[in-house]
């Protein structure tokens, strides 16, 4: 579809606003609806929009094959890690109080954060893996 | 009076659509129905009061599944194979299987009662609690990824294990794919 200049403009200025939108839902999951899951579905899209009109390979250059898998792993490393860091701080696996001691509610919310940043890594990298692994041939 | 007409209409609609799924003899038709079905199931979510579900639902079910699918139609071509004739065995096993889930159903609680056992165990102390606990207006998000931050942890995983799993299934595939091609 390279060739189909009105697919190509509109692709492109579509792009950044789906990314925002993408960061906006996971950033925002505590408040409104979504989370890291939707949040990295959406950003996912903003690739795979721009696998299905530049190209696979074109995509491959904009997002590295190794930076995809690295981001996969990533993604479940932070939520692991999340725990592992409350356990170090003395509480159990994934007790976020313990993060802000002083403030046992506020360290949930923060904790719950970056437990969804985690799953939105995840996400992201596994469906830009998924679609590029179908489509390559 | 109001809602009973939409949902009734979306349910429908949802039928009508399934059978469509069956029917269609172009996988590509059949993707796109499949599309359009989980877009209706997002609105019955909707219309349920469960938000977050119809963002997912509509995001993977309407969204990246489609996808998905028209890539996987690269592979096997667009129309789908003719089938053979009824297989009677598996007709009765279907038939039998539906019939003792739709018997199963029967012990539920009524739609929307508010004296349902999932209404009463740990749901109130989510309801009550949540806010003054994690600081988290989405009751939804405070359940998923504080109280059942396990489940959600090791739904990640799941997640990992697909993509991983993709990954060694099919580049190790096309790896020996263009290796036997140079040897030729």
């Amino acid at each position: 579809m390279k060739e189909q200049i009105i697919l190509r403009v509109v692709t492109k200025m579509l792009i950044p606003f789906i990314l925002i939108f993408g960061f906006y839902v996971i950033m925002h999951g505590e408040i409104s609806p979504g989370g890291g899951f939707q949040g990295g579905v959406i950003l996912a899209s903003a690739f795979i929009l721009y696998a299905l009109v530049f190209g696979v390979r074109q995509s491959r250059r904009v997002l590295w094959r190794r930076v995809s898998d690295a981001l996969a792993s990533l993604g479940v490393l932070v939520y692991a890690g999340v725990g592992v860091a409350t356990m170090l701080l003395g509480g159990l696996f994934l007790d976020y109080n313990v993060l802000i001691p002083a403030d046992a509610p506020a360290g949930q919310a923060l904790g719950i954060t970056l437990v969804e940043i985690g799953v939105g890594i995840t996400v992201t990298a596994v469906m830009i893996t998924i679609f590029n692994e179908l489509t390559e041939s | 009076m109001t809602i009973l007409l939409i949902d009734g209409f979306l349910l429908g609609l949802l039928v009508i659509t399934a059978i469509g799924v069956i029917a269609a003899r172009s996988l590509l038709a059949a993707s796109m129905l499949l599309a359009i079905y989980s877009l209706l199931i997002a609105l019955v979510w909707v219309s349920l009061q469960a938000v977050d579900v119809a963002f997912t639902e509509a995001a993977v079910g309407a969204g990246v599944s489609t996808v998905l699918l028209v890539g996987t139609l690269v592979f096997v071509g667009k129309w789908e194979k003719p089938s053979a004739r009824i297989h009677w065995p598996a007709l009765c096993i279907v038939t039998i299987t539906g019939a003792v889930l739709i018997y199963g159903t029967l012990d539920m609680p009524s739609f929307g009662d508010p004296q349902a056992p999932g209404h009463h165990h740990v749901a109130p102390r989510y309801i009550h609690d949540s806010l003054a606990e994690t600081k988290v207006p989405n009751m939804v998000t405070a359940v998923l990824a504080s109280y059942r931050g396990f489940d959600t942890l090791f739904e990640t995983v799941v997640i990992f294990t697909a993509g991983l799993s993709l990954i060694l299934l099919l580049r190790s595939v096309r790896r020996t794919r263009t290796k036997s091609e140079e040897t030729l």
